[in-house]
């Protein structure tokens, strides 16, 4: 087991091509749990190719627990890596494929059974130890490569490459349940890359959202939601993503529709800038029949009833923007005023700290 | 083996039809011709039923046997040779880029050459006055390589000349079977600290079946009704060294000794037929 | 993994001049003279000559040959991918009495000696007076290349989901306008694949086209055995129609090369 950090991590496949990562420092804590999240092509299996060490990075370090590994090969690196689909020894019984590494390791036949054992006892698959793993059904097939990469004791960290893609949806809830008792019981590192946002929250103790070779933000999935650090953040976590609109900033103060909303902090560029936006995720807009201080005026243009609330799409000075509303408030459609009870303000797509929201109780937004 | 279950649909015999009447005028009509000739002793005009006489005087013939036994030698030896050296050829193959192109190409042109050329070349080939295999081997290593007078250099030369011409394909149906091998089994062997011999047991060889199933079904078989390449080379001999089934086959027919040829390839159709189920049964075991 | 990659190199290098050695002694053979032939061994040609290839090209008798054989091995190609494709597709698609039985069955012509066959479809083929044509030829290889193409179309398809032909009878195409206009394109790969196949074993075989031809239909390689004359052998000659027998394929395999790895994956065993 082991913390493992990145540093100054730049990686091209072709010399003088795009960089599939470009400066990215990272650390995952010894036995934490993390999702690695982003649209396909970010570089979250480049970035988990190069923990494992399948791809060498071409600048930066790979360090566990202080030594760098970067350019160690795979087999010294004590990983494991659950695919995208299940990859199996098909010609050999599930114990066997469950003994495979740690047999390759030198580990005693009755050592490595015995822990074959033990762990498909956790997973709940010693019942099919005899079987020839090519007669399983997908999910079984997954299950063993889940087996075998937790059987070796001392890996570092084992990493899943969105290993419930082939899986059915119910399936897939079982599995990660599995997932989540092995966690506790073994307290690994694990890395698990995902392009499914609930995946990744319902997974992970932190989440690291990649977009385009670099990485976006690392919190918690409430940091995720309540503060996400950018506009790709705001936008990618979520369904829907959060909401912007531009915003006016004049004399330390950001208003929408004229509307003051939030005040600028003491150091920033009072006077605005044109990629000022304000972000406001469609769980914190509230609808009012009435003006009032620090209410939008907006047009409500379409409802949508979603069983648990109705979804409101509105218009504010030309944008459009949507509401998620619980069902006992359902506005009407025409002109109406709205609230914010949690809002940001993003220059050049970054999140800028320390905005005071107006009128709004001390703590509520961003502190 | 995920395919869903296929919806059943006796109109399908619609679209198999065309087949069916290919089929029928190249496979079933001359089938049952030749099952007709073998009953019967046919001269000229003249035909009486004779039963199943042929059919024992083949089976008793010591050049029938003698032909059978020496193209089962001749099967085993292909099948010994072909298969290994085959599967490491497609191992070695490169992978990707022109050097891949230009050695398939290179690989695959045995294959495409006439089988009486695949004869001749191999008929220039190996003289040890004017061929460069033979001359080299007689004159520089010291050998002396006559494969028209000796009968171990006749039945090697035929052999090599096999070889040449077919390991190709089985390298062939090796490469393209490894390159369906996703670059995750690799990833996930050299995790699981596999050795290299441990990926090629354990991750390829299982992958290969069926190709390899293909490589042994169609070596065996057309080893088993070689006739050309041999005809050109050596004609058969010297003596009868190399008088595979195919060959005094068709020495029968050009005879035109019409029921005892008809006896002679109802057998041996029959062999072929026979072992081409067992192979495809036992294979499709594993 | 340096040191044993270039070991792996240095066999195959090996492998390849091996492979290619025969080849390139034909060849060369090719372009001498006879008398250099049959004079003193020589490594390369040492009086560079194009006299055979000038008689070959010359004489009709040579060329005709030549001309047939590329006759009948692209008739045979058209023919058996015609009849080959709705029963690939028939196979592919649904299930149907016999359908297996009659599958394993067509994969044993495959196998059939053809030897076997050579008598009786002498016999048939005289009695349609078709003997001695290239048709004949064209016709007596569909035996061995209509199983082999519904076994190759079969694999291809069985890549091209069901819901492709489920949406095209949705969008109102026809059977048959399916089958062409998006069937067909799909499968462009296969396609090129089985008819790399055809192309291989009709133009490679010799028994039936020299069983079945006589004189006018006769192709180039039973053309060759004329070399062999009252004198001896015309080692030139021989050579050079050998080589040329070669270029349809290198040009066939160049175009194919892509595809030859999937081709040959695909197929159920």
């Amino acid at each position: 087991m082991a913390e493992i950090r990145l540093v100054d991590l730049n990686h091209q496949y072709d010399v003088g091509g795009a960089y599939a990562l470009k400066d990215v420092n990272l650390t995952w804590d010894d036995g934490g749990a993390y999702a690695l999240l982003g649209p396909s092509g970010c570089g979250k299996t480049t970035m988990l190719n190069i923990i494992s060490g399948l791809v060498r990075p071409s600048e930066g370090a790979v360090m566990f627990n202080d030594v760098d590994v970067a350019r160690t090969s795979t087999a010294d690196r004590d990983i494991a890596q659950v695919f995208q689909f299940p990859v199996i020894y098909e010609s050999m019984t599930v114990r066997e494929n469950l003994e495979f590494p740690l047999r390759n390791r030198g580990i005693s036949k009755r050592d490595a059974s015995a822990r074959a054992v033990e762990i498909a006892e956790l997973l709940q698959i010693d019942h099919m130890m005899k079987r020839r793993a090519q007669q399983l059904t997908a999910d079984a097939k997954q299950l063993v490569s889940l087996a075998r990469a937790l059987v070796r004791r001392e890996v570092s960290a084992i990493l899943f490459d969105e290993p419930l893609t082939v899986i059915d949806p119910q399936k897939k809830w079982e599995l990660r349940q599995a997932l989540k008792r092995v966690h506790a019981e073994l307290n690994h590192t694990l890395v698990y890359v995902t392009h499914d946002q609930t995946e990744a929250l319902t997974f992970a103790d932190e989440v690291v959202v990649m977009n385009a070779g670099g990485v976006m933000q690392k919190g918690t999935p409430v940091d995720l939601f309540e503060q996400p650090a950018n506009t790709f953040v705001g936008n990618f976590i979520g369904s829907p993503g959060m909401n912007f609109f531009s915003a006016k900033v004049e004399n330390g103060v950001a208003s929408l529709a004229g509307t003051k909303l939030l005040e600028v902090p003491s150091g920033t560029q009072a006077n605005g800038d044109p990629s000022d936006v304000i972000g406001v995720r469609p769980e914190f807009v509230r609808w009012h029949s009435t003006p009032a201080d620090q209410r939008v005026p907006v047009t409500v243009t379409k409802l949508n009833d979603v069983g648990t609330a109705v979804m409101a799409t509105f218009t504010v000075d030309g944008a459009t923007g949507m509401a998620r509303l619980p069902i006992s408030d359902r506005p009407e459609t025409g002109p109406g005023w709205v609230s914010f009870s949690r809002l940001q303000l993003f220059r050049n797509g970054d999140s800028l700290d320390n905005c005071k929201p107006i009128g709004l109780a001390e703590g509520a937004s961003r502190a | 083996m995920t395919q869903a279950v296929k919806p059943r649909d006796n109109r399908a015999w619609y679209l198999v039809a065309p087949v069916m009447v290919s089929i029928v005028f190249t496979a079933v009509i001359p089938l049952m011709m030749v099952i007709n000739y073998s009953v019967q002793d046919i001269f000229g005009q003249s035909r009486l039923f004779v039963g199943a006489d042929w059919f024992n005087k083949t089976l008793e013939d010591p050049a029938f046997r003698g032909s059978f036994l020496r193209n089962l030698a001749f099967s085993i030896q292909v099948l010994i040779i072909q298969i290994p050296l085959g599967i490491v050829l497609g191992l070695g193959l490169p992978k990707k880029g022109w050097r891949s192109s230009m050695a398939l190409v290179l690989m695959a042109m045995p294959l495409l050459i006439p089988f009486n050329v695949v004869g001749t070349i191999w008929l220039v080939f190996a003289r040890g006055d004017i061929g460069l295999g033979g001359y080299f081997l007689n004159n520089i290593v010291g050998l002396d390589i006559n494969y028209a007078q000796d009968s171990f250099d006749a039945w090697t030369t035929v052999l090599v000349m096999d070889t040449w011409h077919w390991t190709p394909l089985v390298a062939l149906l090796v490469y393209a079977g490894l390159r369906a091998i996703p670059d995750a089994y690799y990833q996930a062997a050299t995790i699981d600290g596999a050795s290299k011999f441990a990926i090629f047991r354990y991750v390829q060889l299982p992958r290969l079946r069926g190709v390899l199933t293909i490589a042994v079904l169609l070596r065996f078989m057309d080893s088993f009704m070689i006739f050309t390449e041999p005809f050109v080379l050596t004609g058969g001999g010297p003596g009868d060294t190399t008088n595979f089934l195919s060959i005094s086959l068709a020495q029968l027919a050009q005879a035109f000794n019409l029921g005892p040829a008809a006896a002679y390839s109802l057998v041996y159709f029959f062999f072929i037929q026979l072992s081409c189920f067992i192979f495809f049964t036992i294979l499709k075991r594993f | 993994m340096s040191k044993t990659f270039s070991f792996r190199r240095f066999g195959m290098s090996f492998y390849f001049i091996l492979l290619m050695l025969p080849i390139y002694w034909m060849v060369s053979m090719s372009v001498q003279p006879n008398e250099d032939i049959l004079g003193s061994f020589q490594w390369f040609p040492s009086n560079f000559t194009l006299d055979n290839y000038r008689t070959i090209f010359t004489d009709s008798s040579w060329y005709s040959g030549y001309i047939n054989s590329i006759q009948y091995t692209l008739m045979n190609t058209v023919f058996s991918l015609t009849v080959a494709l709705p029963a690939a597709y028939a196979f592919s698609r649904y299930s149907f009495a016999g359908d297996n039985q009659l599958f394993f069955w067509l994969l044993t012509n495959r196998m059939a000696p053809p030897a076997v066959f050579l008598l009786p479809m002498f016999t048939l083929f005289q009695s349609f007076g078709i003997l001695d044509t290239t048709l004949a030829v064209a016709l007596a290889h569909m035996l061995f290349n209509v199983p082999l193409s519904v076994w190759i179309l079969e694999g291809f398809i069985s890549g091209i989901p069901r819901s492709i032909d489920e949406t095209a009878a949705i969008d109102g195409y026809s059977f048959p306008r399916f089958f062409i206009r998006v069937l067909i394109p799909l499968i462009k790969s296969g396609i090129g694949v089985a008819a790399f196949f055809c192309f291989m074993f009709s133009w490679v075989e010799l028994l039936f086209a020299r069983t079945l031809t006589a004189a006018e239909a006769k192709p180039i390689a039973v053309t060759m055995t004329r070399t062999v004359g009252a004198s001896g052998v015309d080692w030139g000659l021989l050579t050079a129609a050998g080589s040329l027998t070669l270029i349809p394929g290198v040009i066939v395999i160049w175009f194919v090369r892509k595809h030859i790895a999937t081709g040959f994956a695909l197929g159920r065993v």
